[in-house]
Parts: C-alpha cells; sequence; structure tokens
C-alpha cells in the first residue's frame, strides 16, 4: 500500500464543497503533479495530504493512519510541505531560516543538537545555498528566495514533501532551476515529491506519475507519456491543442491551436 | 538606491552557539541576545537602587544596597523595605509584564503596531477600573479586580470577532483597533456621568502611576509571573515558528491555533495585571519589544530582552519623573508616553530615511 492516500474524500471550506468523494494515492517514490485548471481544487487536494484541511468525509491516511489522529509533530517528521506563501521574519539570514526546518526533530531539551548541525549544512549544499549561509533573505532574489524555503524543508528531512505552486512567480530561468532541483531531489535522494504546477509542458516533462483534475475529480492519472493527449487537455482546460514529441525529452508537450480567425488570414 | 546598495552587501556572522551534553541534551543561544540581557539587567537593578534612594529623603546607592542585603539601619531599613522596595518590586514587574505582553502580542500579531496597549486591552482594563470607580465607588483592591476582568473580557471579544477558522494577523490589529476605539468611547462616557471626586480620581489611575504601590500590589502580579512565565517559555519556539505564516508553522508541527490561544491568554493577563496594578502606564508595551529587537538584532519574538527592556524602561521612566519633578509630582504614565512618543517619531524618521515606509 502506497504511503499517502486521500481515501473517498470530501473537502470544502466553510460550505463550500471543492471536491466530493475524491480518492487519490501518491505512487511511493514518484514524483507525481496535480495539474488542472484555476480553481479545480488542485491545492485543497494538496492542503487535504498535508493534513491542513481536514476532510469533512473520508480520510488521508499516511502509512494507513489516518493522519489527522498522528500527532503533528511525528506527521512533520514524515511529511514535508513548501506553502504557496511563507513570511521570511525580519533580519532573518538564511542559515537561521534553513535551521527552522529542524523543528519537528528539536525539543526543550534537544535544540540543537549535531545532527541538526550536518543535515541543515547538506540541506544548504543540496540546494545550493550554502555560500548565502549568512546573507540575510530579505535581500535575496525571488530564485534564491524560493531555493531557501526549499532548503528549509529539505532539513525536515521528510521521505515526503509537497510544493504547492513551487514555481508560481518565478521567472522561466528560475523555474527551470527550481524543478530540476526537485527532479534531483526524487531521483537522487529518493524523496517522494507532490506538486501542483500551472505550467502542463513543464508537468508532463518533469513528472513520473500526472495527476489531472477538474472539478474536484480526477479525469485521468498516469505516466505523462500515457494520459496527456489532446482529449485529455480539451476536456480539462477546454482548449483544442496539438500534443507533439518534446524535442529535448521526448515527453509530450501541449501546442495549443492558433485562433481560427487568424489562421484563416 | 544608496540604502539598497548597503543593504545588498550586509552580512551577519553566525552569532548563535550550542552547548551540548553527553546525555544528548542540547541547548542554542544567541550570544548578543544573552549580552542584551545581561546588560539589561544590570541596568534594571541600578536604577531600581538609585529609585529606591530618590524622595523626599534621599538615601545613598551604598546605603541602599547595605539594607536591601539586611545590613542596615532601622531607619533606612523602614523606609526602604517598606515604603520604597514595593513600589520599585512593582514597576520591574509591571514593566515585565508590559514589555513581554508586547512582545508576545507583536509577534502574534506580526505587527510591530501590534501591541496590546494599541489593540485595546489596555483601554478595556481602563474601562473595567472606571466602571468600578464611577459606578460602585469601589476599593483600590475592587478597582484593580475591575482593570483585570476588563482586560480579560476585551481580549476575549478581540478573539472572538476576529476569529474565521483561526486568527490571523491583521485582522487581529483592525479588531482591535476597532475594540479600541470602543472601549474609548466606554470610557469617556463614564467619566461624563462620574461626580468630581470620582472623576479626579480616575484621572489619576488613568495616567498611570506607580505612587504608594506597597506589597499588596506586588504578591498578586508576582504569584502571576512565576505562573505564566514558564508557560510562555514552552511555547516560545512555536511561536517563533508561526512568525513565518500559519502553513509553514502547520508544515512543521505546530499547533498554531493552540499555541496561538495560549500565548494571546497569557499575553492578555499580563497586560491586565499590570494594568491593574499600575494604570494603563503607555507605550511600554509598544516600545519595550521593539527597542530589544535593535539591541539584539535578532529575528524572533525576543521575549526575554523585550521583558528586561520592559522592565528597565519603567524603572527608569518612574526614577526620572521623581528626579525632575519631585516625588509623586507626575505620574510615570506621563513620562513613558513622552518617552514613546518621542521614541515612535524617531522610528518613523528612521524608517522614512531607510526607505522603508
Amino acid at each position: 500500500m502506497n504511503r499517502l492516500i486521500a481515501d473517498d474524500v470530501t473537502l470544502g471550506y466553510d460550505q463550500r464543497v471543492i471536491a466530493e468523494k475524491l480518492s487519490v494515492e501518491i505512487p511511493d517514490n514518484s514524483f507525481t503533479v496535480i495539474v488542472g485548471p484555476n480553481a479545480c481544487g488542485k491545492s485543497t487536494l494538496l492542503r487535504a495530504l498535508s493534513r491542513m484541511l481536514k476532510p469533512s468525509a473520508g480520510r488521508v491516511l499516511l502509512d494507513g493512519r489516518t493522519i489527522h489522529s498522528l500527532p503533528a509533530k511525528k506527521v512533520a517528521r514524515t511529511l514535508g510541505l513548501l506553502p504557496q506563501s511563507s513570511i521570511a521574519p525580519d533580519g532573518i539570514t538564511v542559515g537561521d531560516l534553513v535551521a527552522r526546518g529542524r523543528y519537528p526533530h528539536q525539543g526543550l531539551l534537544r535544540q540543537w543538537s549535531g545532527d541538526d548541525e550536518r543535515i541543515v549544512r547538506e540541506s544548504m549544499e543540496s540546494t545550493g545555498v550554502a555560500e548565502l549561509a549568512d546573507r540575510y533573505v530579505d535581500e535575496l532574489s525571488g530564485g534564491q528566495r524560493q531555493r531557501v524555503w526549499i532548503a528549509m524543508a529539505l532539513a525536515q528531512q521528510t521521505p515526503l514533501l509537497l510544493l504547492d505552486e513551487p514555481t508560481t512567480f518565478l521567472d522561466i530561468q528560475h523555474q527551470i532551476d527550481v524543478l530540476d532541483l526537485c527532479a534531483d531531489l526524487h531521483e537522487e535522494q529518493g524523496r517522494t515529491l507532490v506538486a501542483v504546477l500551472h505550467d502542463l509542458n513543464h508537468a508532463a516533462r518533469y513528472a513520473t506519475h500526472l495527476i489531472a483534475l477538474r472539478d474536484g475529480k480526477v479525469l485521468a492519472e498516469g505516466p505523462p507519456l500515457e494520459i496527456v493527449t489532446a482529449e485529455l487537455v480539451r476536456e480539462a482546460f477546454g482548449i483544442d491543442c496539438r500534443v507533439i514529441d518534446d524535442p529535448e525529452t521526448g515527453t509530450p508537450l501541449v501546442v495549443p491551436a492558433a485562433r481560427k480567425a487568424r489562421v484563416a488570414t | 538606491m544608496k540604502a539598497l546598495g548597503t543593504r545588498a552587501t550586509r552580512t551577519s556572522a553566525p552569532r548563535a552557539r550550542a552547548l551540548r551534553t553527553h546525555g544528548g541534551v542540547s541547548v542554542r543561544f544567541d550570544v548578543r541576545a544573552a549580552v542584551v540581557v545581561a546588560a539589561l539587567v544590570v541596568a534594571a537593578l541600578a536604577a531600581s537602587v538609585a529609585l529606591i534612594g530618590t524622595g523626599d529623603f534621599d538615601i545613598p546607592a551604598v546605603d541602599v544596597i547595605r539594607t536591601l542585603l539586611g545590613n542596615g539601619d532601622p531607619g533606612q531599613e523602614f523606609i526602604i523595605n517598606d515604603l520604597r522596595l514595593p513600589r520599585v518590586v512593582v514597576a520591574l514587574l509591571v514593566g515585565a509584564s508590559l514589555g513581554l505582553g508586547g512582545a508576545l502580542f507583536q509577534s502574534i500579531s506580526r505587527n510591530p503596531l501590534g501591541s496590546p496597549d494599541v489593540l485595546g486591552i489596555g483601554q478595556g482594563s481602563t474601562a473595567g477600573a472606571l466602571l468600578m470607580i464611577v459606578i460602585f465607588q469601589g476599593s483600590a483592591t475592587e478597582v484593580a479586580g475591575g482593570a483585570l476582568v476588563g482586560g480579560l473580557v476585551t481580549g476575549a471579544a478581540m478573539y472572538l470577532l476576529a476569529w474565521k477558522q483561526g486568527v490571523h494577523g491583521y485582522r487581529l490589529v483592525l479588531v482591535g483597533i476597532g475594540v479600541n476605539a470602543f472601549a474609548v468611547a466606554v470610557n469617556g462616557y463614564l467619566l461624563t456621568k462620574a461626580d468630581l471626586v470620582d472623576a479626579a480620581r480616575a484621572v489619576v489611575w488613568m495616567t498611570g502611576s506607580l505612587a504608594g504601590r506597597d506589597w499588596e500590589q506586588v504578591w498578586p502580579l508576582l504569584t502571576l509571573c512565576a505562573v505564566l512565565l514558564p508557560l510562555i517559555v514552552a511555547h516560545a519556539r512555536p511561536l517563533r515558528m508561526l512568525e513565518m505564516g500559519d502553513d509553514t508553522a502547520y508544515a512543521l508541527g505546530v499547533p498554531v491555533e493552540r499555541t496561538r490561544v495560549v500565548l494571546m491568554t497569557a499575553a492578555v493577563l499580563l497586560t491586565a495585571a499590570a494594568t491593574a496594578a499600575a494604570g494603563p502606564v503607555s507605550f511600554v508595551a509598544l516600545t519595550a519589544p521593539q527597542l530589544a529587537r535593535r539591541l539584539t538584532r535578532s529575528p524572533g519574538p525576543n521575549l526575554v530582552p523585550a521583558l528586561c527592556m520592559g522592565a528597565t524602561l519603567l524603572v527608569v521612566a518612574d526614577w526620572a519623573s521623581q528626579r525632575v519633578f519631585g516625588a509623586d509630582q507626575l505620574p510615570v504614565g506621563v513620562v513613558t508616553g513622552v518617552l514613546g512618543g518621542v521614541y515612535l517619531l524617531w522610528l518613523l524618521v528612521t524608517e522614512r530615511k531607510a526607505g522603508r515606509i
């Protein structure tokens, strides 16, 4: 059985239901990407998988147990989350911020062990921010800052890592940079990654397992090569397109159709 | 642009040190913060000795210390231990409570203006006290009780009004300002209903004063601090995580809402109790955490430095008011108000120069 499962969950805020009886399994050791149009429930699903949103029906299972019944710190040692927005406290350095990722492993009498120090250093090295350790977070570029937050999530040392739109607000260079970093974490460190992405082509290129949502329902799931088709894109996003092979990677590449009026002239 | 250029090259030397034992116990602390705390404690004690020596009958510092250590002559012993020491202890405790309460509120609301005096806890306590003075002509103890209850009711009202699947910084500040305005209106109404004697008493109380405080004010405040301090220290680490936003804190395994409720309750209790003991002393809760933070230059709520800064500020302000204006001529609240106002102006000017506002 896979470690992280949403079993027949109904999700929503207040009275508004976003998804009903949704079931999703995150394959172990996969780089799963959730895609879908705006308001399809992909971020909501991620919030439920990360225990932040309690399903009004059904349950989310982590290692076979209901995630909401597990102690918070215990969950935080198994499952990490990079939220869409985080606040860097005033005047905090990169090293101090990354060190905060060790929180779930610490206690009042175990505030800063040798392990903590080593893991923080390794996390900064593997995200390429080690040389920024003494710089202030608020003076970094958007791309550097995102790497720092990823380093913090890594320092948490969780086998499962969830990322909510990690490339939003970044330019194309830093988008690729962050996605390459995620791919490394998946391939080299064997972590299970779940990310919500907006860009279908990025998703198709980097994901090993893709989940396409619409209106809170799973339209298709599986390896991008098998499921990304023109029909799926039309069904999910309501646009006409051609799906060709990505000349770089051979993964599906979605090319939206040109407007008919312009084709005619 | 020039300011940006200098900011970009700014780096900090790592200051955090860790102490580790073979048993796996490890403690982390910030060297600079520790130095700041030590310096503030020394300053607070020195100011306390000076304050005890000040009055209608001045006593040299050497004699004050000798008497406090139990070797003074009987005459000085009475003046120091029975008349002046309790007032200084109340000043230290009130200052510490306000500094700590302010730091907690500012951290929870993630806003330097989100301190309990701005958010209406002070005015709420005042409403409780005025009610006792004006309507019930209560004793000093009853007035203090009224202030405590008033602060707690205001805090609870604020929390309930701001609650929407958890309390968030901005909503807390906005609701707090509204609650403050409401409490000010209630206080104004109560004052207009009061007869002349009660009104005079109310106005003195509202300025915030340490005059005539004795051991009766010390014990409740000291007990409360002794109970709340360990509780707050135990929640200091989750609070630090909360500063990064609810989602990040949640992801790190912090019980977000519980931490917030526990610490807000503690902060309201501290502020209300301090107000009950000395009246609504203005600006200490607002300025102490910010001053402490500028000295430690450390991120995070800076709870202990803020506590020490609050205590130091209030004792120094009380000493200054007595030195400059004579014994009990000027309530300490006026001095903290003047100092705090100057500080706020300075803060606005420097922030403006740095291009942050």
